[in-house]
């Protein structure tokens, strides 16, 4: 399978996550259109890194060429599920101070 | 086309447009299911390339704790009815234009790089089994894993602290 293919599924998952962030208002959907950058992101790094063990098969070490990529990965979703649960109760003491998730609500920084 | 090549594509149109639902649905639960389907499909995507820790590690914390906090949290606040104030059509142009043109950038710039005519190992290769992983990640990046469990400790009490009533 070309990488082309893998490069350009995730330039497309990563551009809805934008679009999303860029056209919705509610707070809830943005961070879900972020978590969908980051596994975008995260299905790259994993075609890399078998990219790179695919042209070091000759190599001694070729069992552990690539691993780092799949490592990497392992550490995106572990920064990911702290991020979520911090966010996720921002923006639940946000709810119960103006009592919405409209990030409209939220552009003067006073209230 | 053999059957590999009908997975990878089956997969592919599955999770761009359960991506595509997610920013397009009303109801912020439905939008909540079609990321649960793309998740799904990006495991698969992942048990395609043989990396089969990561797809468990995907479904488990992905579609199983992440998505059911979000799911948690959205009917504790009694969102799921179609009361969002909606943008302007003009906002909601310009940014779907916006996505589209960064899209239109990177692929014409990636497009005939040097890395574009590799290929990629699918269905063999043994560096995504949880041998190989397992090694390396108490080997090499034991000091990381360490820190990563400092980092839940003060997310967990951060999200407390933030979360209480006072």
């Amino acid at each position: 399978m070309p990488i082309n293919y893998y490069i350009f599924l995730s330039i497309a998952l990563f551009c809805i996550g934008i679009a999303g962030v860029l056209t919705r208002r509610n707070a809830i959907i943005i961070f879900m259109c972020i978590e969908l950058m980051l596994n975008a992101v995260n299905l790259l790094l994993v075609a890399f890194s078998k990219m790179h063990s695919a042209a070091a098969a000759a190599l001694p070490d070729a069992a552990t060429v690539g691993t780092d990529g799949q490592l990497f990965v392992f550490f995106i979703m572990v920064v990911a599920a702290a991020e979520v649960s911090v966010g996720l109760a921002i923006i639940v003491m946000m709810y119960r101070n103006i009592h919405s998730v409209d990030v409209n609500f939220l552009n003067r920084l006073k209230h | 086309m053999n059957i590999t090549q009908i997975l990878f594509w089956l997969l592919s149109v599955t999770a761009l447009f359960g991506a595509m639902m997610v920013v397009t649905s009303r109801n912020p639960v439905y939008s909540v299911l079609w990321l649960i389907l793309t998740f799904f499909s990006i495991s698969g995507h992942y048990i395609l390339l043989n990396a089969q820790f990561l797809a468990i590690v995907n479904i488990i914390v992905y579609a199983g704790a992440i998505m059911v906090l979000f799911l948690f949290v959205i009917m504790l606040m009694n969102l799921n009815k179609n009361a969002e104030p909606t943008r302007g059509r003009w906002i909601k142009f310009a940014g779907a234009i916006s996505g589209g043109c960064l899209l239109l950038v990177l692929v014409a710039a990636l497009r005939s790089t040097e890395v574009s005519s590799k290929s990629v190992q699918v269905g063999v290769g043994e560096i995504g089994l949880i041998k190989n992983l397992g090694r390396e990640l108490f080997t090499n990046y034991v000091v990381p894993f360490e820190i990563s469990s400092i980092l839940f400790l003060s997310a967990m009490i951060g999200a407390v602290v933030i979360g209480k009533k006072d």
